[in-house]
């Protein structure tokens, strides 16, 4: 799945850039605009919903699209990020924003910690440690009686925050900057020296190893911003949602989705991920209303198997051949 | 006896009893993750599907558990025929298992995990047969049925595998397939077909697991997702393709956890599997009995 990016020379990398920053600010105007006319509190939650997984996505990409390493353990790092920004709001009575920077810290040493144990190996074991991670971050919450333990926290938020609208439009804002830094960071991740060695990692570790691509190195420095940025995910869970408890904040829809949305929309793309947020986010807000949200997990578990075995590349895979 | 001593000799022995749970869940899984390196981390969510067609076949036909887990073995056969037959069809051939081939398994896990909650709804199902209630005593130690009918099953289980893969054609041929699959093709074995055949008896003995689970304690769908970072210590710390190792492993990580579980709580059990995953990797990757590679 060597799907190599077309090096972007000195001369264009500027208008690109501008382009995109451009196009991702403005998109994120209209929407505000778009939901503001609107009006309705549903539609800011809805669009939060599909978001925060804008950023779980492109945050599992940096990691499994680029370098090859799958990370199951999607669910623990947005807990972690999650309990970060309770347990610091009842420490020190700091709220979302400080919250979120103290999530991307505790989930950035967290994935640090379990590359470095971890990724020396073969990527296979990399990926179990981070499938049993969420159960045991778990255990530890469930455990830890100060941020409630098995019966959860809550969080209190205020009626009105001006200059917004309301809370659900603060929230949907908040996630929507997140969103673009994330994808910016992911695109910025694609397209440096950075993102052209998690590339040769993937293709061929051994073979980067031994032209000199400081392998181990790149591939903590991915952990690090992929975990970083699921813990951001996280962060701003219990504010949106005004409760916190353990089976919430380690919902298997979360370890799910941040694999299955990039792989549909084309891993290793930093708008594969997008893509597949948007598209899956959007059907599953729709079809929890509908049907039955297990029966929705279900569809998505499908549509996963389905696209790696016949479109490993993901959507983004169709656009490429049709070229 | 000092109470505290009795205390962890009880957690001792039960911990072993434990421990041959442990060594049928992961019996399949060292097949599949050691022999094969078929990464199958579906392979607890197939215990627990096997866990709920034996409550809902026992119940139905007031059977023993594990005679239905060892009655549907065959049917689980065929479904790891199935797996491993898709899985190599789109991955394993094109080279692709490590992304796709593990989001496969990952896909799998969760398609059986949702499919048992939109079934059988997520509460807990049970079938305890009559010995269940029985506890034999020695001594100051106690011998509950419940944890020692499914060990000795597994154990019996398990020797037969050992023997069989040591001595007949086929199993020597599984145990090949592992170290060099050309190798095989040159003594006109099909590696694939091998392959295909180990596969199912490793689900075979997920449905065999599930069994021994359902006498141990109650089943709910989520009840896998514990077992994943058990099993998958367990198959590492035992250094992979070894079943012996696998074994001694096994009952190793039950007495410490049971261990932990009676003087710590049980809440507290599975931070140990994870603990023991996360140092085994770091610091002894092939294994506590292994040499290094």
């Amino acid at each position: 799945m060597s799907a190599t990016t077309i090096p972007v020379t000195a001369e264009t990398a500027g208008p690109r850039n501008l382009a995109f920053w451009g196009g991702a600010i403005g998109i994120g105007v209209a929407l505000v605009v778009i939901l503001r006319l609107i009006g309705n509190d549903y539609g800011y939650f809805a669009g939060y919903f599909v978001l925060q997984y804008v950023v779980l996505a492109s945050a599992w990409n940096i990691l499994g699209g680029y370098a090859g390493y799958v990370n199951f353990g999607a669910a623990g790092f947005m807990a972690a990020g999650a309990y970060t920004a309770v347990a610091l709001r009842k420490a020190t009575g700091l709220d979302l924003i400080p919250g979120i920077v103290a999530a991307a810290f505790v989930s950035g040493l967290l994935g640090l910690g379990t590359g470095y144990l971890t990724l020396r190996l073969r990527g296979v074991f990399f990926s179990i440690a981070t499938l049993c991670l969420a159960v045991v971050l778990q255990t530890l919450i469930v455990n830890w009686d100060y941020v409630g333990g098995s019966r959860g926290a809550y969080i209190v938020n205020p009626l009105e925050i001006p200059p917004f609208a309301s809370w659900g439009e603060y929230m949907f804002i908040v996630m929507l900057v997140l969103a673009i830094l994330t994808v910016g960071i992911a695109r910025a991740v694609e397209h440096s020296r950075i993102g052209r060695g998690l590339q040769a990692i993937r293709d061929n570790e051994r073979a980067a190893e031994a032209v000199g691509v400081p392998t181990l190195r790149l591939k903590l420095i991915a952990t690090t911003l992929c975990g970083a940025l699921m813990g951001v995910a996280g962060a701003p869970l219990p504010y949106y949602s005004g409760y916190l408890n353990p089976d919430a904040a380690f919902s298997l829809s979360y370890a799910v989705n941040a694999i299955a949305m990039p792989l549909i929309g084309g891993a290793g793309t930093w708008a594969g991920p997008v893509i597949g947020a948007v598209l899956l986010g959007t059907l599953q807000q729709a079809a929890t209303v509908t049907i039955s949200s297990a029966l929705n997990l279900w569809i998505v578990g499908w549509m996963l198997v389905i696209f790696v075995a016949l479109a490993p590349r993901g959507i983004m895979g169709w656009f490429r051949k049709r070229r | 006896m000092d109470p505290q001593l009795s205390l962890l000799l009880n957690g001792i022995v039960s911990g072993l009893l434990l421990g041959g749970l442990y060594a049928a869940a992961a019996a399949g899984l060292a097949i599949a993750f050691g022999m094969l390196d078929i990464v199958n981390i579906a392979h607890p969510a197939l215990m627990v599907a096997g866990a709920f067609l034996v409550v809902v076949i026992g119940t139905t036909l007031g059977l023993d558990p594990l005679l239905v887990s060892l009655l549907i073995a065959p049917l689980f056969y065929l479904v790891g025929v199935g797996i491993y037959t898709f899985y190599h069809h789109f991955f394993e051939r094109r080279g692709e298992e490590a992304l796709q081939g593990l989001a496969f398994f990952f896909g799998v896990m969760f398609i059986v995990e949702v499919g048992l909650v939109m079934a059988f709804g997520p509460e807990q199902r049970f079938l305890d047969p009559d010995y269940a209630f029985i506890t034999w005593r020695l001594g100051e130690i106690d011998l509950p049925l419940r944890m020692l009918v499914p060990a000795v099953l597994a154990m019996a289980v398990v020797g037969l595998l050992i023997l069989w893969l040591r001595r007949s054609f086929t199993g020597l041929a599984i145990a090949a397939v592992a170290q060099d699959a050309e190798a095989l093709r040159l003594m006109a074995v099909d590696p694939v077909k091998i392959k295909r055949l180990a596969f199912g008896i490793s689900v075979a003995l997920a449905a065999m697991a599930g069994g021994a689970l359902v006498v141990v304690q109650p089943v709910e769908p989520s009840s896998g997702q514990i077992f994943i970072g058990r099993v998958f210590a367990i198959c590492i710390m035992g250094g992979m393709a070894s079943l012996p190792g696998m074994v001694t492993a096994a009952l190793l990580f039950g007495v410490v956890e049971n261990v932990t579980a009676t003087f710590y709580g049980p809440s507290w059990s599975p931070a140990v599997a994870f603990g023991w995953l996360l140092l085994v990797l770091a610091f002894r990757p092939q294994g506590l009995f292994g040499k290094a590679a």
